[in-house]
């Protein structure tokens, strides 16, 4: 009998998902993810420690991740790849169906000998998720400014204490958790700063609020989150955000200020706070390049870029199909959903099957929910107005925004990718991961030339183009594929 | 020439030159892209300016000439304003000279007759001993069987090279037109009038085709093909490290692979640093026509070449490939010069691997021979109606379009 074959690349709660409803159609799966243990971004924030200090908000959930994982993972159609990256994908020859060759390197990252192999699947699931989004401002390299999730990491999983006067600044629900799991680990959150006005992210909450129920099985969390705050005596402050952060080596004070609804900053309404840590977040951003370098289009939103896909989650490529974060940021139950519906379709299941509807419907609040998200905390337009000619854009490269503009006034180099050329932002180690979207809009504000312009033959110079996707050492490139191990090619083909 | 109107259609590297060249000798230029400026090939490759690969020949002396240039041209460039040497200053001039390195007895023996035929040409080629090799490469193979130096080759950026030629054309009176294709001829009485282009028709006296691999697609809608072909190179960019290349280094595999017109796809190594502490890896040889996949097994043979080389690299991390399509003609020389079947229109592509580098010397050449005047070497070779160009069959001789 012929198995399709399903890669599904990445193992948080969209690809766990997806593997599970794949291997329930019939398919033989591989899943794929650099981690050690599956879970990705949601369950990795769960270790069991924090678990066993909130059984009634996290035990639930935490035991059907459990199962699910259980279940997958002993399938005997499953191969469980982790410690193992994806560096590439390879487009079949034009004309050739079916999903990209897909490029891997196991072995754990920091190791040396890693090995090389390649997949020919059948289907293939890209389920990767989202990593922080962080705008720069003034001070925003210093040691000391944590991205949230890099704080909330090290306050749940190391239990390591960013600092003792802490403050939680920039937009969305996200705050709250952070802040949370900060107070925690022992660290004073002295205000947690939401840059959006109440009006804006009452209007977004509060829009069509018969439909809230439905959308938002995460409120009674986030009403916890607050209650927790609000028990610790934490203010929460709207219109308010960090414009600066200052200090010697390491951030010793930040500025804050009042915002008016597009962020443009309130002239007189600065103050400084001592602080010995910060952090800040701004959205998360997709991780694009695997969806990029197969060849998928992109939907173009206010809050960014998402993998555009169809009611089934298929992606304009043949046989790629994509769910969670990287089709829009709508949280673990939508990613669920959506790996679910991705794994059965993508598994050779029936799209008419009447149980599918309810995981449609899941999967459609949970986008739903994305938008009212992206509208109660919107990035304001005029976010520039606070950078300085000497604030850092790419913290790899030290690119200023000063550089930027120089290099974008003068036609003669004003094409965005030369402008990254020419100023090295965004080609440094983080391969623009951090300040990509961020460059990809200044230069385009500052130029007038639009980022995304396709050439024939050439690329769109998107900052989300990394044929490399993860990194790979000369020596691992340069020796030959290996066969994959106990592979069972034969006996399902 | 004030007054007479030139448009050049491209704004590469190639583009920018001949503005410039034009612009200063006073003639009225419009340079169009479809694009932005320096956004295509010349943002794809590298910046190598080389005479070491070259055998004696009319591209050795156009890229002898155009190394005498690069000097005098970036700094009269950078003379003419604040901005115009910040621009200079991106170029990222390095005159760092090239080690070619043979690893086998056969390809020692080509290489030491290949130096001395140089030699005879002035190129300054010297033969390096072991202990002079590790001296100035300390981290290279000690598997080699014979190395040259070349103090003459060196690197720029070449995007910021190209824009540092274009910001000085527009100094001097020329104007771009970006987001500008064009997409067909105005001819009369047999000349070329004006083009058409989606921002409506360009009038001028004369046209230079500078649209790099895709100037046989220009030259079709203008109704006189060429055959300039792309050719897809791949280059790898390691993260970044301590100083371990100190010039441009590569195997003497390289010479044949740059000549070559007959292998499918083609690896050998050229390893050189830049300024910003990255690596670049380069490059691969491809027939492909304009497909754009990065193919991973081109890349593991650029990481094997390059391991070969420099064997203690085996542990930096690549973070980065990109690549683009080198414009070439089967004869691999550039054309360079009036088309004889449509008056009005020249010329100035092809270069493939060596277009940054043969930039100014094109330039210099494709003035001389707008002005009528002498050119500095013979620019024959180069002609536009020579069968590698027009084809077998397609007439090109002078007469047929008077
Ligand atoms: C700190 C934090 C707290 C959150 N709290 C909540 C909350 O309270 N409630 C809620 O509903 N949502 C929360 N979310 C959002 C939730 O985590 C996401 O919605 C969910 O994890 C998205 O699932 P996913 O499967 O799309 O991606 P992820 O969970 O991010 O999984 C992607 C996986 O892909 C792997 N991967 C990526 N690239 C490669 C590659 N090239 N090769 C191999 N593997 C790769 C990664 O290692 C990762 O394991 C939180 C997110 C974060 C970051
Ligand atoms: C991987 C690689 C490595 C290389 N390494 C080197 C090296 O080390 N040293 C070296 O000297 N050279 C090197 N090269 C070659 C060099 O990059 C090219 O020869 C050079 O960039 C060609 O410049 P160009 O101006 O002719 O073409 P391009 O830079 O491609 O410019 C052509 C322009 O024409 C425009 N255009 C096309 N069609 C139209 C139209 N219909 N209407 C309007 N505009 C149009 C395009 O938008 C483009 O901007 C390398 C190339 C590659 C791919």
């Amino acid at each position: 009998m012929t198995r399709r074959h399903v890669a599904v690349i990445g193992a948080g709660p969209a690809g766990l998902a997806a593997a599970e409803a794949a291997l329930g159609a019939g398919a033989r799966v591989t899943l794929i993810d650099s981690e050690e243990q599956p879970g990705g971004q949601y369950h990795r924030m769960l270790p069991e420690p924090y678990a066993a200090t909130h059984p009634e908000r996290l035990q639930h959930g935490w035991n059907a991740f459990d199962r699910r994982r259980r279940r997958v993972l002993a399938h005997p159609r499953c191969a469980w790849w982790p410690r193992t990256a994806v560096w590439a994908l390879e487009r079949p020859d034009p004309g050739t169906p079916g999903p990209p060759r897909v490029h891997l390197l196991r072995g754990p990252a920091d190791g040396g000998g890693r090995s090389r192999h390649v997949l020919e699947p059948g289907a293939l699931v890209l389920a990767v998720g989202a990593h922080d989004r962080v705008l720069p401002f003034p001070g925003w390299e210093l040691p000391g400014v944590f991205t949230a999730g890099a704080a909330q990491a090290l306050a749940k999983g190391e239990r390591v204490v960013v600092g003792d006067r802490v403050v939680v600044a920039g937009t969305g629900p996200f705050l709250l958790p952070v802040a949370g799991s900060l107070l925690e680990a022992g660290s004073r959150v002295l205000e947690v700063l939401e840059a959006n006005p109440a009006a804006t992210v009452a209007r977004g909450w509060l829009r069509r609020p018969w439909e809230l129920p439905a959308q938002a099985a995460k409120l009674p969390e986030l009403v916890e989150y607050a209650a927790d705050l609000a028990g610790h005596r934490v203010p929460y402050r709207t219109g308010r955000t960090v414009i600066e952060a200052r200090g010697a080596d390491q951030v010793e004070e930040v500025v804050i200020a009042r915002l008016r609804a597009d962020w443009s900053v309130v002239p007189g309404s600065e103050r400084t706070v001592p602080v010995d840590a910060l952090c800040v977040t701004h959205g998360f951003s997709p991780r694009l390049e695997l969806a990029v370098a197969a060849g998928c289009a992109l939907r173009a939103v206010s809050s960014g870029e998402f993998v555009a896909v169809d009611r089934d989650q298929r992606t304009s490529c043949p046989g790629v199909y994509a769910a969670g974060e990287i089709t829009g940021i709508a949280g673990a139950q939508a990613a669920r959903a959506e790996g679910a519906l991705a794994g059965w379709v993508a598994g050779g299941g029936d799209s008419r099957l009447p149980a599918l509807l309810a995981l449609r419907r899941s999967r459609d609040q949970g986008r739903a929910f994305a938008r009212r998200l992206a509208r109660a905390h919107p990035i304001g337009g005029q976010w520039p107005g606070w950078l300085r000619p000497r604030t850092v854009i790419c913290r790899c490269e030290e690119t200023d925004y000063d550089a930027l503009r120089r290099a974008a006034t003068g036609q003669a180099g004003a094409d965005p990718r030369v402008i990254r050329l020419r100023t090295r932002a965004g080609l440094g180690p983080c391969q623009a991961r951090v300040c990509g979207p961020t460059v990809a809009e200044l230069t385009e504000r500052l130029s007038g030339e639009a980022a995304g312009r396709q050439v024939q033959g050439l690329p769109a110079a998107s900052p989300h183009r990394r044929p490399i996707a993860q990194p790979i050492r000369l020596g691992e490139l340069a020796a030959p594929p290996e066969r994959i191990p106990n592979s069972d090619t034969e006996e399902w083909s | 020439m004030r007054g007479t109107r030139v448009a050049v259609l491209g704004a590469g590297i190639i583009g920018a030159a001949c503005a410039r060249e034009l612009a200063l000798a006073g003639f009225d230029v419009t340079v169009v892209d479809r694009g932005g400026a320096a956004a295509a090939t010349t943002s794809h490759g590298e910046g190598n300016i080389l005479v070491s690969d070259k055998a004696p020949g009319p591209e050795l002396e156009l890229a002898q000439l155009s190394r005498r240039l690069w000097p005098e041209v970036l700094a009269a460039v950078a003379e003419r304003s604040a901005q115009a040497a910040e621009a200079v200053a991106a170029v990222e001039w390095q005159p760092k000279g090239g080690i070619v390195i043979a690893t086998t007895d056969p390809g020692a023996r080509r290489l030491s007759r290949f130096a001395a035929e140089q030699r005879a040409a002035s190129v300054r080629a010297e033969v390096l001993d072991s202990a002079a090799l590790a001296e100035a490469e300390p981290f290279v193979t000690r598997d080699n069987t014979a190395a040259v130096y070349y103090p003459q080759d060196a690197q720029v950026q070449p995007a910021a090279a190209a824009v540092a030629l274009l910001t000085d054309a527009l100094a001097s009176g020329a104007r771009l037109r970006r987001e500008c294709e064009v997409l067909g001829a105005a001819v009369r009485g047999g000349r070329l009038t004006a083009v058409r282009t989606r921002a409506g028709l360009i009038e001028a006296d004369a046209f230079v085709n500078c649209a790099g691999p895709w100037a046989a697609e220009l030259a079709d809608r203008l109704g006189v093909p060429v055959h300039v072909r792309p050719r897809r190179g791949d280059v790898l960019v390691t993260a970044p490290l301590p100083p371990t290349v100190f010039h441009k280094v590569y195997d003497a595999d390289y010479v044949a692979a740059v000549g070559s017109g007959t292998e499918e796809s083609q690896t050998s190594a050229v390893v050189e640093s830049t300024p910003a502490g990255t690596l670049l890896l380069g490059s691969s040889r491809r027939y492909a026509g304009f497909d754009d996949r990065p193919r991973p097994e081109v890349l593991s043979s650029i990481a094997a070449k390059a391991l070969r080389l420099f064997p203690c690299l085996a542990d930096v991390p690549v973070m980065r490939a990109y690549g683009g399509f080198r414009p070439y003609v089967p004869d691999h020389l550039p054309v360079i010069g009036a088309d004889p079947r449509l008056p009005g229109l020249w010329h100035a592509t092809g270069h493939e691997g060596a277009g940054i580098g043969l930039s100014l010397g094109t330039a210099r050449l494709l003035r001389d021979l707008v002005l009528g005047r002498p050119t500095r070497i013979d620019a024959t070779v180069f002609r536009v109606d020579r069968p590698a160009v027009v084809g077998p069959g397609t007439p090109g001789s002078s007469e047929e379009t008077v």
